[in-house]
């Protein structure tokens, strides 16, 4: 086992070999030719834990097996991975050091905020550090005059909007993991929200991150005035998944809040009348503050899961909220209300009150809690179509429930064409982990067909690698890669994800093409 | 695929093979900016042009990049929508406005809107690019909502042609606001930022505002209601909706009093005009010449000396930056606010991921 004779020497004092080797690995002999690699690693981890005790204290570094078993994995707990060490900074001057020091080892190093993700972003690198940012949890300035909030990276979501409430406003994008996600994650991914149609995403509220670059040195994208000179690199940075750089510090913009907020719940006989009610109200000129649709499925896994009156016999039912003075309000919901009816809305009903708004909304936001109740698993999946197609998509997916015999519940961020299909399956049954992964990959193809992507705000991670190979070309994805060469040259940010290489394109497009032809021949290939 | 956009990737694989430089345009009414370098020869753009699709709906429209802006405008007006961060729509040697949507988006200029509404890049959502290898590339899409791989579309909002010629965008665009009021009110600057900022806080729809010589104007956009009770809160003095709307046109062109006289200052004497990009809360810096304050204090225009160096200084220190749009000898090298060393690098190997052979030259801002 100890065949590098060097490595004791190298051992950080108090450093236990036999913890350190990650024991379900051991169990599990692996095959012949990887034999060596849990020594390889133990020497890596050795060479690593042994650089950062330098920086860190004792308390802010973890590598025993128990300690870094929590970090395996984020939101998408199909993929898991346990990293060298996990190291915890409380300083800036720590992070810089940190990475200075993984620089040098040439050492992978996967950033992560409160591990909420669901495609897999912050996997860990199993021969890399994971640098959670958890300990900059801290808010250090909310300025009414300039609307803006300061905050470290490893702030809640929904911390942002409590510490601003007292002046009035908001921090509006809201994902819906917005009481445990943080902002630095939020950046990341570049995550929207229910609110998003009216609001923006988060690029569209963030002013300023800080933070540092592979190599440790601190750079600074955007700034508090609307532009600056050169390129506009914080469009790239948010949503860049971790790879380009690590976040310590936001600048977020706030939002008055609105006075009121009025939601409207109506019922549709079937889905097509529904989806075309959604494409209606945009072409009217309404931009609702948000705008969700739920089909039949959903709403009876939701109402059984919260009690909230949901009309069951609805084969859809669509959620419509205003928000602003209530002088706006009341003039938009009038709009919104003749525009539903005229759509062939069965039911409408508008809220009375701030808990009957709540109350409607309330199944909305346990609909992914409501579904694990119906089933051991689901994979939820997150891509975005052109509004007009909602109701072919959802016809769709009825098609592919009896083609891989799996039930799918529907809930739609309506408003931006943002799907979330949830194929429920039992991963017990590798069969069935098997189909609902293909039912899933074939939504997010043909999203690509209809004209949009394969992602609306849960990334790529690792996740959807294989999927990014039909959405972009060869071209397309080596300029990604550069770019990201750019920003990390010698790419240990967060690497393997996000940008698939392209010999993994090449072996999924040899799976993929079957019996000759390519799905969806009618797309453009450049 | 498309022959123009065939013979447009052959330009720049020609270009590239016989070490030739090109010089993206559009309209070129943005020429003044952008400097002219002499022994480039040109990509005209102009050819590439035609709204591609258009769904009201979907609130996206797909043009190719040399159909002119007001042609754009013009077929959203009819369905109601807009773009609502009022790009400027300079005119050429002519006077018309020759701007096109490509020009735009690679000048990634906004007008009186951008505080409140944004700027160019928050409503691109896609683009055709054609880099210095002569590849053509798609990012993003014609959806509001996309996090597949890095978002290279948005990058292109501002970039001047440094990474490469924009072939086709995708825009979001929105519903044309129902009521719009002008009011304009007597203020010194120092009192005009502070009840800018103070409006800014609160539920209004304050859409822009500006100050010149003591005068702040502020125009409301958004429902009947709201543009109403907002008038009736706010006070000042109700100009006319067509005076109104002229003023905010000039303004968003700037032909405005402000930039003619700027203009005309700056062929007479050594002054230049200086634009500034600034936290809006930055207070008011001691005067180097006429001021224009837009954007609730975000942009300030300053009349001041071709090579004052102050500028620059004063920019820097409230924390945001200065170009020299007008006025001084040569390509101006120099009077701009200079990019920090760590993302110097990263825009020089980012410009070479894209133009690995420097087949373009950029626009003046766009030099690194």
């Amino acid at each position: 086992m100890l065949a590098h004779p060097g490595w004791a020497n190298t051992l950080p004092p108090g450093f236990d070999g036999e913890s350190a080797i990650a024991p379900s690995r051991l169990d599990e002999p692996p095959p012949a030719p990887a034999r060596e690699a849990p020594a390889r690693a133990t020497v890596a981890q050795a060479a690593l834990v042994d650089a950062l005790r330098t920086v860190l204290p004792p308390h802010a570094l973890l590598w025993r097996s128990e300690e870094t078993t929590p970090y395996e994995c984020d939101g998408l707990t199909a993929y898991r991975e346990r990293p060298l060490a996990v190291a915890l900074p409380e300083t800036e001057d720590q992070v810089s050091a940190i990475l200075a020091a993984c620089h040098r080892l040439g050492v992978p190093v996967v950033a992560r905020g409160a591990g909420t993700g669901l495609s897999g972003g912050a996997m860990p690198h199993a021969q890399g550090l994971t640098l959670s940012l958890a300990k900059f949890n801290r808010i250090l300035k909310v300025d009414p005059r300039a609307r803006t909030a300061t905050v470290q990276s490893g702030v809640r979501n929904l911390a942002i909007s409590e510490a601003a409430a007292p002046h009035g406003f908001y921090y509006a994008p809201d994902p819906s993991s917005q009481i445990a996600c943080t902002i630095g994650g939020n950046v990341a991914e570049n995550s929207g929200g229910v609110h998003c149609l009216k609001y923006g995403l988060t690029l569209h509220n963030v002013l300023q991150v800080r933070g540092f670059l592979a190599d440790g040195s601190p750079a600074t994208f955007g700034s508090l005035a609307l532009d600056g000179p050169g390129l506009d690199l914080l469009s790239v940075v948010v949503g860049s998944e971790g790879m380009l750089a690590v976040v310590t510090e936001v600048v977020v913009k706030l939002t008055p809040k609105p006075q009121v907020a009025r939601c409207i719940m109506a019922s549709f006989e079937d889905v097509r009348a529904a989806g075309d009610a959604v494409a209606a109200i945009i072409a009217n000129g309404l931009i609702p503050a948000g705008l969700e649709m739920m089909d039949r499925p959903m709403t009876a896994a939701v109402e059984a899961f919260v009690n909230a009156g949901y009309d069951l016999d609805a084969a859809a039912i669509l959620l419509c909220e205003s928000d602003g003075t209530p002088e706006e309000v009341q003039e938009e919901i009038l709009r919104m209300k003749s525009v539903l009816v005229a759509s062939g809305a069965t039911q409408i009903q508008v809220s009375d009150n701030e808990a009957q708004r709540l109350k409607f909304w309330s199944g909305r936001k346990n609909a992914f809690p409501a579904s694990g109740r119906l089933s051991p698993d689901y994979l939820c999946m997150d891509s975005t179509i052109p509004r007009a197609r909602l109701a072919d998509m959802l016809l769709a997916i009825a098609e592919m429930e009896r083609k891989f015999a799996l039930r799918c519940c529907n809930v739609f961020h309506a408003g931006d064409g943002n799907l979330h299909p949830l194929i429920l399956f039992d991963a017990n049954d590798p069969g069935q982990l098997h189909r609902a992964e293909a039912f899933g990959a074939e939504i997010l193809e043909l999203s690509v067909a209809m004209g949009g992507t394969i992602s609306g705000e849960h990334g790529v991670g690792v996740e959807k690698l294989n999927s990014m190979c039909v959405q972009f070309s060869e071209a397309e994805r080596a300029q990604m890669l550069a770019l990201k060469a750019a920003f990390d040259p010698q790419g240990l940010l967060n690497p393997g994800k996000v940008i698939p290489t392209l010999s993994r394109c090449a072996e999924y497009g040899r799976m993929h093409v079957k019996r000759g032809a390519l799905a969806f021949p009618e797309l453009e290939r450049f | 695929m498309n022959d123009t956009l065939i013979g447009l990737a052959e330009r720049v694989r020609q270009a590239t093979a016989a070490k030739a430089i090109l010089r993206i345009r559009g309209g070129n009414t943005k020429s003044f900016m952008a400097g002219v370098i002499s022994d480039a020869a040109t990509l005209d753009m102009r050819s590439y042009a035609g709204i591609v699709d258009y769904a009201p709906s979907e609130l996206v429209i797909t043009a190719r990049a040399g159909t002119p802006l007001v042609e754009i405008e013009k077929v959203l007006a009819e369905r109601g929508q807009c773009l609502p961060f009022d790009p400027p729509r300079f005119a050429d040697e002519t006077g018309a406005f020759a701007g096109t949507v490509g020009g735009m988006v690679a000048a990634g200029l906004a007008g009186p809107g951008r505080a409140s509404v944004g700027g160019v890049r928050d409503y691109v959502l896609g683009a055709l690019l054609l880099n210095g290898r002569g590849d053509l590339m798609h990012f993003g899409g014609q959806v509001m909502k996309n996090v597949a791989g890095y978002d290279v579309s948005r990058l292109l909002a501002g970039s001047w042609g440094a990474l490469g010629a924009i072939c086709e965008v995708s825009l979001k665009v929105l519903p044309m606001p129902v009521a719009t009021a002008t009011l304009r009110f007597d203020m010194r600057q120092g009192e005009a930022l502070e009840h800018l900022h103070a409006w800014a806080g609160q539920p209004l729809p304050l859409n822009a505002s500006v100050w010149w010589r003591d005068t702040l104007a502020v125009r409301l956009r958004g429902a009947r209601a709201a543009v109403a009770a907002a008038v009736a809160r706010l006070g000042g003095e109700l100009i006319p909706d067509e005076v109104g709307n002229a003023f905010w046109a000039g303004l968003r062109d700037q032909r405005d009093e402000f930039f003619v006289e700027a203009r005309h200052a700056a062929s007479r004497d050594n002054s230049a005009l200086w634009r500034l990009s600034l936290p809006p809360t930055t207070p008011v810096l001691p005067s180097f010449g006429d001021t224009l304050i837009e954007w609730g204090g975000a942009q300030r225009w300053v009349v001041a000396g071709a090579e004052d160096t102050l500028v620059l200084h004063r920019a820097e220190r409230a924390g945001g930056s200065a170009f020299r749009v007008i006025g001084g000898i040569g390509d101006g090298a120099g009077y701009a606010t200079p990019l920090a060393p760590p993302l110097l690098a990263i825009h020089k190997r980012l410009r070479e991921s894209f133009d690995p052979h420097g087949v373009f030259v950029p626009g003046r801002p766009m030099r690194f």
